[in-house]
């Protein structure tokens, strides 16, 4: 079967004519595989949700029990039929949850990344290969600029700031799902051990990774009693977690001379850091780099590759230096920020 | 290497000053010699090393990628010296990174067929911070958001002494500052000022309070108008001539007329001034036809004639090597006047004295000079000496009231540091006639003027009333039928072509909200137009 009658981009997102379904459909649509829970991935609102069931619990937890039609858990590895397209999740290793999707008929098999990262990560599935013939992967970090350091590094230098400015409350930017549960446990396991103070809207994710057998620890949450009379002098020399958009709230005026910190991918690229006003960037991602990315496509044995939600043109200009095939593939509505 | 690498990535990302002082600080109480003192001369521009060009890099770095790779990264990143640093590869850390006297030795040392191997082996050995390091200092220029002036304030927390001092030594030093460092650390003499024509520290003046005019009378006190140019002070040493900037720059280069016409022996203290054509008779310009000349490492010859500089000057610190700075203002005057009658005309005046009968008569000056170049009044105690620093009770400035306008808050950006959370920078416009009615165009911004409780309500009343967000910006509802007017008050307004109003104004702030009043109503772009002085 010619891949592009298997799989191709419509206006809701990828589309699977044969066995009527999208991945990670960008609209509400009848039927939808979803990868993993980040918001531009997994909308709320389909007919019938396929997704692995770590997946499916976080799609609960951030839009209601009632977030689709149906739920069909997927477990890793196995292989499922949909009006005859064999359909596997491998794990993507990208956030807790996240898969890989195999879509298979007629003897043409072609995988869709997702997001992945390959390194290993107590907070998420490590990365599972999948052999295929054509690869869909994401170029979040597709330019060669992009190498991500060793993250505990990073977490080091998390961990020096706060002992060279110890009356300074380090505001940490993580998004809430997969990002903030990470650096926590990465925070863990270089031995910080106090309490670590986290913005409300982190609350929920966090309860969910620890029941499911994530140890983060004592967290208690970055909030003042009512009317106290201290705001702008707490949490002095403490780490306090929350989404990078809470930092242009006025949620922010209660710490102590706060030091701006952000764990991303995109803080490798220094003027970024500059503009969004980070005066610690911390190099920590869930994709992969540049190295990660291209290695990934060699091992896929792909022998063609499309990429997606990214800087595509870097990839694919890779693609054509090593003589494989590769197409960009222009599927709107997914979000580099959230990263 | 590393640790200047650390030091610039920090000096980069910390946004407040006073940290940026303390960063520069503590790397002088870490590090040794002569490293310190390099990274000091390549933050200050003293440094000066055969530089690299732009184009060289490039070629070295298309050698080992795809050049197409190469144009997307560097189209994204957006800077040659980051692009580099990050496309670079591995470090081979076979070898400690070389310290960065040694890289300076290296790249001083460099021919320029041996340039390209030189720097790709340093380019080996280095992290990519090294590398961005190497790459700023290789190419001249850091760009990293840190004056000149700041570094010689780190400089002088650090040693514990007066920036004056610093300043006044500043000139006969070069890098690494060896000696220098030793007097700050402790473990050596005060250098002495080498080299001819050395800065001196300038003496400033207080603003005057309202309650302390009534001390100001004909008998104690001279008047002198202040005029709108820059503060200078110009040496003539033995043949060697500089004009130096109220903090100790050197700012001859741009001003080779003026540096001609210095035919004395002595340091005078002046305002800067640019005046009509020689070939016309002597008329004071503006502050924007001052600008044309400032900023400029050469000036080209038309300018030197459209616009020549001039020096209004009110103290003599030195007459030839007789130091006069013990001496009265009134005496010192003197001794001025006279040197004067010597020097040419066109080039040189004395600022003159305002006679005046008392302090009404003041008031009334004030409010009517008789020149548009003119900022206010300076008052000065005639038996006062010259003091460096702003010693109270000497010298006062009283400016003119500031102009005032009403404009239309139309943008508003976040602050930093005690600032982060609070939209606290302020875009606003005044009206104009536009295609399809009135609009709104921009004319200034300011960041300060308001108190704690009012930030919070500008704060609020931005977050309630956007209307788009780009990044850290947003732009709020202003039309005629509602927007939030703001008084603003500044000091001067020039014409601009860098700006879509075509006007800009000097020193905006926001004096007063003017919560009871229809955006309609707030000024046009007329208005201030009538306001620009020339």
């Amino acid at each position: 079967m010619r891949p592009d009658a298997l799989l191709h981009p419509a206006r809701q997102g990828l589309y699977c004519p044969p066995g009527d379904f999208y991945i990670d459909p960008v609209r509400p649509v009848e039927r939808a595989l979803i990868t993993h829970g980040h918001a531009d991935h997994a909308r709320a609102g389909h007919g019938a949700v396929m997704a692995t069931q770590r997946t499916l619990d976080i799609m609960a937890i951030r839009y209601g029990e009632d977030f689709a039609g149906s739920v069909q858990p997927a477990r890793f590895g196995e292989t499922l039929k949909l009006n005859g397209v064999g359909v596997a999740f491998h794990p993507a290793g990208h956030v807790l949850g996240s898969a890989q999707i195999a879509v298979e008929k007629d003897g043409t098999r072609i995988v869709v990344s997702g997001d992945y990262k390959r390194r290993p990560d107590p907070t998420a599935e490590h990365f599972e290969l999948a052999k295929c013939d054509v690869f869909i992967t994401e170029a979040t970090f597709g330019l060669p600029v992009f190498n991500h350091p060793d993250a505990a590094t990073e977490i080091g230098k998390l961990l020096s700031s706060l002992g060279q400015f110890p009356d300074r409350t380090h505001l940490v930017g993580a998004y809430a799902l997969g990002k903030a549960q990470r650096v926590i446990r990465l925070l863990r396991d270089s031995g910080y051990d106090r309490p670590i103070h986290i913005h409300g809207s982190l609350q929920r994710l966090c309860d969910y990774y620890q029941s499911e057998g994530i140890e983060l620890g004592e967290l208690r949450p970055a909030t003042l009693a009512e009317g106290a009379k201290n705001a702008g002098r707490d949490f002095a020399g403490e780490i306090v977690l929350g989404p990078p958009s809470a930092f242009n709230s006025p949620w922010v005026r209660r710490f102590s001379d706060p030091l701006i910190a952000f764990a991303s991918g995109w803080m490798q690229v220094r003027q970024r850091a500059k503009q969004r006003g980070v005066e610690l960037p911390l190099v920590i991602s869930d994709h992969c780099d540049w190295n990660e990315l291209t290695a990934s496509i060699r091992d896929t044995g792909a022998a063609e590759v499309w990429v997606t939600h990214g800087r595509e043109e870097g990839l694919v200009r890779w693609c054509e230096v090593n003589q494989i095939r590769a197409k960009p593939l222009k599927i709107v509505g997914y979000e580099d920020e959230n990263e | 290497m590393k640790a200047f690498a650390t030091l610039l990535e920090r000096l980069v990302l910390t946004p407040s000053r006073n940290r940026k002082m303390e960063i520069i600080r503590a790397y002088c109480a870490s590090r040794p010699d002569p490293d310190r003192g390099y990274a000091i001369g390549a933050i200050t521009g003293d440094l000066k090393l055969k530089s690299v060009q732009p184009s060289l890099l490039r070629e070295l770095m298309t050698q080992r990628i795809d050049a197409e790779l190469f144009r997307l990264s560097y189209d994204y990143v957006g800077d040659l010296a980051e692009t580099i640093s990050l496309l670079w590869g591995p470090a081979e850390t076979a070898e400690a990174p070389p310290s960065l006297y040694a890289v300076v030795r290296t790249l001083s040392e460099a021919s320029k067929s041996d340039a390209p191997a030189i720097l790709s082996g340093l380019l080996d050995a280095m992290d990519v911070s090294s590398r961005y390091a190497l790459i700023k200092l290789a190419t001249g220029g850091l760009r990293i958001g840190v004056s000149a002036r700041l570094a010689k304030q780190a400089l002088a927390e650090f040693g514990n002494v007066g920036i004056e001092e610093i300043e006044e030594l500043w000139h006969g030093l070069e890098p690494p500052y060896s000696g220098l460092f030793a007097w700050l650390d402790g473990s050596g003499a005060k250098p002495v000022a080498a080299g001819r024509a050395p800065f001196r520290p300038v003496m400033l003046s207080n603003a005057i309070e309202e309650r302390e005019l009534e001390d100001i009378t004909p008998a104690d006190f001279l008047a002198e108008w202040k005029w709108d140019g820059i503060r200078i002070q110009l040496v003539s040493d033995r043949g060697k001539r500089r004009i130096y900037s109220r903090t100790g720059e050197d700012i001859s280069p741009a001003f080779p007329d003026l540096v001609e016409a210095m035919a004395f022996e002595g340091t005078f203290d002046g305002e800067l001034l640019v005046r009509s054509p020689l070939s016309e008779p002597l008329a004071i310009r503006t502050f924007s036809d001052l600008q044309q000349r400032l900023n400029r490492k050469t000036v080209p010859k038309g300018m030197l004639s459209s616009h020549p500089a001039f020096a209004r000057l009110y103290d003599c610190l030195f007459d030839a090597e007789n130091d006069m700075r013990e001496e009265s203002l009134e005496r010192r005057r003197k001794v001025l006047e006279e040197i004067l009658d010597r020097l040419p005309a066109e080039r040189f005046d004395l600022s003159p004295e305002v006679p005046f009968t008392g302090i009404d008569d003041l008031r009334e000056k004030r409010a009517n000079p008789p020149h548009p170049v003119i900022e206010g009044l300076m008052l000065k105690r005639r038996q006062s000496t010259y003091r460096s620093g702003r010693p109270r009770g000497l010298w006062y400035k009283w400016k003119r009231d500031p102009m005032v306008i009403d404009a239309v808050l139309m943008y508003a950006q976040r602050g930093h540091g005690k600032r982060s959370g609070y939209y606290s920078d302020f875009t606003f416009g005044a009206w104009r006639d536009g295609e399809t009615g009135m609009e709104l165009v921009p004319v200034g911004k300011a960041y300060f003027g308001f108190t704690d409780a009012e930030l919070k309500q500008l704060d609020k009343y931005v977050r309630e009333n956007t209307t788009e967000r780009f990044g850290p910006v947003r732009s709020v509802a202003a039309g005629m039928d509602g927007g939030l007017v703001l008084e603003i008050a500044f000091e001067g307004i020039n014409r601009s072509n860098r700006h879509k109003s075509g006007v800009a104004m000097r020193f905006p702030r926001i004096s007063r909200i003017r919560w009871d009043k229809p955006a309609a109503e707030a000024d046009r772009l007329e208005a201030l137009e009538a306001l620009i002085g020339d």
